[in-house]
């Protein structure tokens, strides 16, 4: 029994390890191939971090830090050059503050709708509608604050210029509003059925449990959704090179023209400032601290909802 | 004891109208946007809008280099994006699940598609149009719009596989499949679907990014539609920028017209994406 066995197996497995072997230097050259694939993704953040340092490098050996923070002037096109970042800062704390003033509100209560007083067929319809509003282009957002909401608002708005903060916020509120609505949806959803249930033995009703049980229970992922939508708003472009207008000054009032660190990259975009310029070199500084502002709260929020999950 | 009922109850009604408010508020603010530039739009609509190029004279003025620059831009971003993005949620998701090197990558991809798009421009800026030689071409703006959107197709990429059950690729390994064959032939048809949805998903928000194409170089006029990989090039939503910064009422008017296009072609998409995965998903069944 043994010989036969041998003779049936013998002729086959010399043929299948020279084609397993084939295989296998195959299926190597796969996972290589996915490999880079997946590499790709860190040469990108690699790519973005090299291209910023290398130009804010130069501007900073030409300039020094000390000219960017300690200026209160930015005027990189103007014969007498300042380069204090801090006008263009200003203009996109306003924007941002105004946006958040609108959709933190709105967010946080359609949130609490969606969570806990909707029924699942309402869910089911608001939810999408309200991504559709986070899914129109942006440029499209720009015309609404310049061509519609601002006119408008200058009817009742005293000293509201043709350029404000002001529009351009607002409309940006409404766009990052879905943001806080669905991570905060998420933030509410995870906060364990047994608190409530206690609030309820406790004779409260639903309002007060909500508020004073559920939303301080998800307050830390409550958080991250707001920092997530500060930093999408920070980064937020078209509608303040649109809206906001394109002058840098160092001030609060949201009701004048305010040129934000994006729109600046923006309008000098627009001009043909040759490569190796100073001015060129200046939309890369100001994109780094736009990144790193970014990065900051990306990170924040990121950990604070990690953190939030695991107390759940 | 109802006198005391009805009070306690008007704040709870009060608040569940206030929630209702938030939502209904931010969407009929989209309703009055959409129907005020459809208005405005639709006046200057008309087929000689779309095949007629830009000019001087807002009433000839046409958006046909946009969009036929805005139909390159999404060939070629698929082109690079869809290989990249769906090969790097592979390696994640059905190799090297544990090791570090797939954690930091997966890190990485979250904290990519936190960056502002504008900083892409600046990349594509830096690396595409200057140190490769591409100039302020088509091709070196699909290369920063793919990365601009690679966060995006690795991750719907990713959940489409997490859908499919272990159960099958056991099945095709208790059958004698390698681990790729097992991914060509069993994993991949599955996921497919929900691959190509996220897929055009990514596509239509890539169609109307206007930032990082302003950045990297598109050109706010020209007379020509782009013939290769390395023209120059202009997108819808750049020319709708550049009409909408005018003073001229005739030229925002223009914008609006360019609006309802850029809008209905991000429609068509959103649409053929629903449909394929309700068709896929029926075939299947």
């Amino acid at each position: 029994m043994p010989a036969s066995n041998e003779t049936l197996v013998m002729p086959t497995t010399l043929p299948q390890t020279e084609l397993r072997r084939a295989r296998s230097r195959g299926e190597q050259a796969v996972e290589l191939v996915l490999g880079a694939c997946a590499l790709a993704t860190v040469l990108t953040t690699l790519g973005i971090l090299l291209v910023l340092a290398a130009e804010t490098f130069g501007f900073l050996r030409e300039v020094g830090l000390g000219k960017l923070l300690f200026d209160t002037q930015w005027t990189p096109l103007f014969s007498d050059k300042h380069f204090g970042i801090w006008p263009l800062v200003a203009g996109t704390c306003v924007t941002s503050f105004v946006a958040i003033l609108v959709a933190l509100p709105l967010g946080l209560l359609a949130a609490i709708f969606m969570s806990e007083l909707a029924t699942p067929r309402t869910r089911a319809w608001v939810k999408p509608a309200l991504e559709v509003l986070a899914g129109v282009p942006t440029i499209v957002y720009g015309y609404f604050a310049l061509v519609v909401v601002t006119p408008l608002l200058q009817s009742f708005v005293p000293g509201l210029a043709g350029f404000n903060a002001l529009s351009a916020g607002l409309v940006m509120g409404i766009m990052i509003m879905p943001l806080i609505a669905s991570l905060t949806e998420d933030a509410l959803s995870a906060v364990p059925k047994s608190l409530r249930e206690a609030a309820y033995a406790l004779g409260a009703s639903k309002v007060p449990t909500i508020l004073r049980v559920v939303v301080p229970a998800a307050m830390g992922g409550i958080a991250a959704s707001v920092i997530i939508a500060v930093s999408r708003a920070v980064g937020e472009t078209m509608i303040v090179a649109i809206a906001a207008g394109q002058e840098p000054h160092l001030s609060l009032d949201p009701r004048t023209a305010m040129e934000t660190m994006t729109a600046y990259i923006v309008q000098i975009s627009l001009g043909d400032t040759p490569a190796g310029t100073l001015e060129y070199r200046t939309i890369f500084v100001v994109g780094s601290a736009l990144f790193l502002l970014t990065l900051a709260m990306n990170v924040t929020s990121y950990k604070l909802a990690k953190r939030f999950r695991r107390q759940t | 004891m109802s006198d005391h009922d009805t009070r306690s109850r008007m704040p709870e009604r009060a608040f569940f109208a206030l929630t209702i408010a938030a939502v209904a508020v931010p969407l009929l603010v989209l309703l009055f946007l959409l129907v005020i530039v459809t208005r405005s739009g639709l006046t200057r609509l008309g087929w000689d809008f779309v095949t007629s190029y830009p000019s001087r004279h807002a009433d000839h003025a046409g958006i046909l280099p946009g969009l036929v620059g805005s139909l390159w831009l999404m060939g070629l971003t698929a082109l690079i994006a869809l290989p990249l993005g769906v090969g790097a949620a592979i390696h994640l998701e059905e190799y090297g699940k544990q090791s570090r090197l797939s954690r930091l990558i997966e890190i990485n991809i979250a904290n990519l598609a936190g960056v502002p798009s504008i900083v892409y421009g600046l990349l594509g800026l830096g690396l595409f149009v200057r140190t490769l030689h591409m100039g302020r071409s088509v091709l070196a703006g699909a290369c920063t719009l793919a990365l601009l959107v690679l966060p995006m197709v690795v991750m719907v990429s990713r959940e489409a596989l997490r859908t499919v059950p272990m159960s099958l690729r056991e099945a095709a390994y208790a059958l004698g499949a390698t681990r790729w064959q097992t991914i060509r032939q069993v994993v991949l048809p599955q996921a497919y679907p929900g691959i190509l949805t996220g897929a055009i998903l990514a596509l239509a928000r890539a169609i109307g990014e206007t930032a990082p194409l302003v950045v990297v170089g598109a050109l706010t006029y020209i007379t020509f539609v782009p013939d290769g990989v390395d023209a120059p090039f202009t997108a819808l939503p750049i020319q709708i920028f550049n009409w909408v910064s005018r003073p001229q009422r005739a030229f925002v008017v223009n914008a609006a017209a360019g609006i309802v296009v850029l809008l209905a072609t991000m429609l068509v998409l959103n649409g053929a994406a629903i449909y394929l995965r309700n068709r896929l998903q029926k075939k299947r069944a």
